[in-house]
C-alpha cells in the first residue's frame, strides 16, 4: 500500500463529514428520519404516496446541492471514469443492493455507526469489503 | 415545515459531499483501491459525520417527537440476516465499479452529467425491481398464509 499524498484532503474530507453529520442530525432531530439516501429514494417507488413531499424534497436539495457548490466556488470535480455499459451495470446492483441490504453509505455508515447499531456495521463492513474487492479485481487483475 | 427542513438537510448533505469529495468517483475510487496509490481521506470524512452523529442520535432516541412535531421513525431492526449481507455485498461491488454510491450519485445530477444521469436511472431501475419481488413475495405469502 502506497499513500497517494498528493490526493489526500484530510481537512476538506473532515468538514465535508461533518457537514454530512449535521444533515442527519436535522434529519433526526426536527423531522425524527434517517438520513439514508437509499431508503428515502426507495421509499418513493412505493405504492402509497403519504409521504413522498418530504423525500423529493431531500433528494431535490441533494442535486440543489451541486448548482449552489458550482456558483460559489466553480464546478465541483466530479469525476466518472467508467464507461455506459459499466455504470448501467454498477446503477443497477447499488439499487438492487441498497434495498436488500436496508441502506448505503449514508444509512447504514453514516446513521448506524452513530447510533453504535451492529447490524449497520455488518453492513457496512460487508459493502466497504465488496468495494475493496472490486477495485482491486477490476483495477489490478483484469487491468481495466 | 418538516418538508422544508428536509430540502434543507439535503441540501446541507449534498453540500457535505462535494466538500468532502465523496461525490467525486475518481477520488472514492483511490480510497476503494487499497492496492494502488491509495487515498485515506474517506476516512476522514466518515469520522467527522459519525462524531456529529454521536452526539445529536443519543437526543433523537430519547424524544417520542421530533422538534417539529412529527412522529419518530428512527429505524430498531437489529436482526442481522443473508438480505442484509448479501444486499451489502452487491451494494459494494456497484460501489466498487463505478465510485458511485446512491448521496453522491444524486448530487452529481445537479452537475448535469450524462453519466450520473446514466447510474440514477440504473439506480432508480434497480430499486424498481427490487420493490417488484417484495410486492410479489408479499403477495404469495398472503396466498399462502
Amino acid at each position: 500500500m502506497t499513500i497517494d499524498w498528493n490526493a489526500f484532503s484530510p481537512w476538506t474530507a473532515l468538514a465535508g463529514g461533518v457537514l454530512i453529520g449535521a444533515a442527519a442530525a436535522m434529519l433526526a432531530l426536527l423531522n425524527g428520519r434517517i438520513a439514508g439516501v437509499s431508503g428515502v429514494l426507495g421509499g418513493l417507488l412505493k405504492p402509497k404516496k403519504a409521504d413522498r413531499a418530504w423525500r423529493l424534497a431531500f433528494v431535490g436539495g441533494l442535486a440543489g446541492a451541486a448548482v449552489l457548490y458550482a456558483l460559489l466556488f466553480g464546478d465541483p470535480e466530479v469525476r466518472v471514469d467508467a464507461g455506459y455499459g459499466a455504470l448501467v451495470a454498477a446503477g443497477f446492483s447499488v439499487g438492487v443492493g441498497t434495498r436488500y441490504g436496508s441502506g448505503c453509505t449514508s444509512g447504514h455508515g453514516v446513521c448506524g455507526l452513530s447510533r453504535l447499531s451492529p447490524r449497520s456495521l455488518v453492513a457496512t463492513l460487508s459493502f466497504m469489503a465488496a468495494g475493496f474487492a472490486t477495485a482491486f479485481i477490476l483495477r489490478h487483475l483484469i487491468g481495466l | 415545515m418538516t418538508v422544508f427542513a428536509a430540502l434543507v438537510a439535503g441540501f446541507v448533505f449534498g453540500l457535505g459531499l462535494l466538500v468532502s469529495g465523496l461525490a467525486n468517483p475518481g477520488k472514492v475510487l483511490g480510497f476503494l483501491d487499497l492496492a494502488g496509490m491509495w487515498d485515506p481521506s474517506l476516512v476522514f470524512v466518515m469520522v467527522g459525520a459519525i462524531v456529529v452523529g454521536m452526539v445529536a442520535f443519543p437526543v433523537a432516541h430519547q424524544r417520542t417527537v421530533s422538534f417539529l412535531g412529527s412522529d419518530m421513525k428512527l429505524h430498531t431492526a437489529r436482526h442481522i440476516d443473508r438480505r442484509l449481507v448479501a444486499g451489502s455485498l452487491l451494494f459494494g461491488v456497484g460501489w466498487g465499479i463505478a465510485g458511485f454510491c446512491p448521496g453522491p450519485a444524486l448530487v452529481a445530477l445537479g452537475t448535469g452529467q450524462l453519466k450520473a444521469v446514466v447510474f440514477c436511472l440504473a439506480m432508480i431501475a434497480g430499486m424498481g425491481v427490487f420493490e417488484l419481488l417484495e410486492h410479489r413475495r408479499a403477495a404469495r405469502a398472503a396466498a399462502t398464509a
